[in-house]
């Protein structure tokens, strides 16, 4: 069974974040995707950049619209996902609270409905 | 065989062992909804078989396997969007052969359906509702009732909590080690709370009797506790409920408060019961006495003045001390300012209830406590302290506060 662990936390800048704790922070999401990877449970992650770099974009009467910045404009943010494969939601649960980032946000978890494989759609579980 | 007959049998079979037979049949792919559907479709065919071929000795084999086959089809008609592996392997890892149906191993998945129910992914405020209906076997509508929101409004919430459970795949397991005993006080708490909501009519009804929410929940708490083996707060909960269920006779007729009620009328069997649970609970301890433990000791230092005659106060105090210390809840530390109240003089127990914030909706114990306090006081306000506690609660209880409130009006 599927589920993606969507981190939410309060965007750091440079200005905020010293290099220290980037690089601990760094060193942190490395050992936590080595244990995923390790225990044959990770589909796949990713770290995504700031919102500052983000671009929204929607139809809106017919027309397309592209607009600078994130779709919901809130102080927690989208920062990464990842995608893991087990067996029920304890287990997902147990992952998602080894998680770095349950220190400075929340991780939601959600079970996946379908994905895909080889470009065809496959039901989860 | 007439259809009455049948009819009982089957109703018999319904209200035993419900809660058992849902949770054995939705341990295999966590759907409880389909679970109940199922069994519902087998309560229904055994209506009609029942009547030519007579009533199975294993009846509730029967329905299981009628159950399991209905299932089945419906897996089968899913399976063209598949869920079909995890669902084979549930299932056939769970099946129960219907001449092995034991409904003592049985207890093992209502148990399980228990942790479901109390999961830390449910809001708490549904647990109880949903403990009620998939392991008690309430209907909606009843548990809208003590809800006190509408019946529909109940079946959406009940119907949205399956949901849930099923679609992010809550285990159906009885949690070890740690994660018990994280999760362990939840699932306590809401048998706790399906007695509590049971207790009210407890009284009039005989301690097997299907309608009574306090027997269901008092079995339930028993049988917690003899699974789990060693864990003290689950005997504590076991001897809490059966000292609180001794004394049901008293339910009858008038209120009459616990310290004035006569012992006599007391049932020795449930209090005899209630003392091995707690030894129990005692010698599995390896703390500090939880709770629960020191709730059940203190019903326990009730039911001894059986023998003593009189009310050990200083018993009393020394455990309700302790329990404010780890459970300062509003309830238990109005119950201590009562007990103060007794031991230290009325004003010192009154000092005590002052220094507690009531909520803004107000806290009928503290209305009864403070009012009991003022007239012990001889306090002019007593009667009308009385009066308001008894605004506050319905039926024997408020009669009783209001022929306080009359004896005290100066």
């Amino acid at each position: 069974m599927r589920y993606t662990l969507l981190m939410h936390y309060a965007e750091q800048t440079g200005a905020t974040l010293s290099d220290e704790d980037m690089a601990e922070a760094q060193r942190a999401f490395s050992a936590y995707a080595a244990a995923l990877h390790g225990a044959g449970v990770l589909i796949a992650a990713e770290v995504l950049r700031s919102s500052e770099s983000t671009t929204t974009v929607s139809r809106v009467d017919g027309e397309l619209r592209v607009q600078d910045g994130p779709f919901a404009d809130t102080k927690e943010q989208l920062a990464g996902t990842f995608v893991i494969d087990v067996d029920d939601l304890d287990a997902a649960i147990s992952w998602a609270g080894q998680s770095p980032s349950v220190s400075w946000g929340a991780v939601e978890i959600r079970p996946g409905a379908t994905f895909t494989r080889d470009g065809v759609w496959v039901m989860n579980g | 065989m007439t259809r009455a007959d049948v009819s009982a049998a089957a109703q018999s079979a319904a209200r035993s062992s419900y809660g058992r037979l849902v949770a054995v049949l939705a341990a295999a792919d966590g759907d409880i909804a389909l679970a109940e559907d199922t069994l519902q479709d087998a309560f229904v065919q055994a209506l009609v078989t029942w009547p030519r071929t007579g009533i199975p000795s294993n009846p509730e084999g029967w329905l299981i396997t009628v159950a399991r086959n209905r299932q089945r089809d419906t897996w089968k008609s899913a399976a063209a969007r598949t869920r079909a592996d995890w669902l084979e392997l549930g299932a056939a890892s769970s099946t129960v052969h219907p001449n092995d149906l034991d409904l003592d191993t049985l207890d093992d998945k209502r148990l399980e359906m228990l942790f479901v129910c109390a999961h830390p992914a449910i809001d708490p405020a549904v647990r109880l509702p949903l403990m009620l209906q998939a392991v008690l076997g309430f209907e909606a509508s009843q548990i809208a009732v003590v809800f006190v929101v509408p019946a529909a409004t109940m079946a959406q919430r009940l119907v949205r909590a399956k949901r849930r459970i099923r679609d992010a795949r809550i285990p159906f397991v009885v949690p070890t080690g740690a994660k018990r005993a994280e999760r362990l006080p939840a699932v306590l708490e809401s048998v706790y709370g399906c007695f509590s909501i049971g207790w009210d009519d407890a009284g009039a009804a005989s301690l097997d009797a299907p309608e009574s929410m306090a027997g269901e929940a008092f079995h339930l708490a028993v049988t917690l506790a003899e699974l789990l083996g060693e864990e003290p707060e689950a005997w504590s909960l076991a001897a809490l409920l059966a000292l609180s269920l001794s004394r049901r006779a008293t339910t009858d007729g008038e209120f009459v408060p616990l310290d004035e009620q006569d012992p006599r009328q007391w049932d020795s069997d449930l209090i005899a019961r209630g003392e091995t649970y707690l030894r129990h609970a005692a010698a599995v301890t390896l703390g500090a006495p939880g709770r629960l433990q020191l709730e059940a000791a203190m019903q326990a230092v009730h039911a001894a003045r059986r023998h003593t005659g009189v009310v050990d106060w200083p018993a009393l105090g020394q455990l309700s001390e302790a329990l404010v210390t780890i459970a300062p809840t509003l309830g238990s530390r109005v119950a201590h300012a009562a007990i103060v109240g007794r031991l230290a003089g009325p004003s010192a127990g009154l000092a005590e209830l002052e220094r507690i914030e009531v909520p803004a909706a107000g806290f009928q114990p503290y209305f009864a406590v403070r009012a009991d306090l003022l007239s012990r006081l001889g306090d002019s306000r007593a009667s009308e302290a009385f009066a308001s506690a008894a605004d506050a609660t319905t039926g024997r209880h408020a009669a009783y506060l209001r022929s306080r409130s009359a004896a005290t009006k100066s």
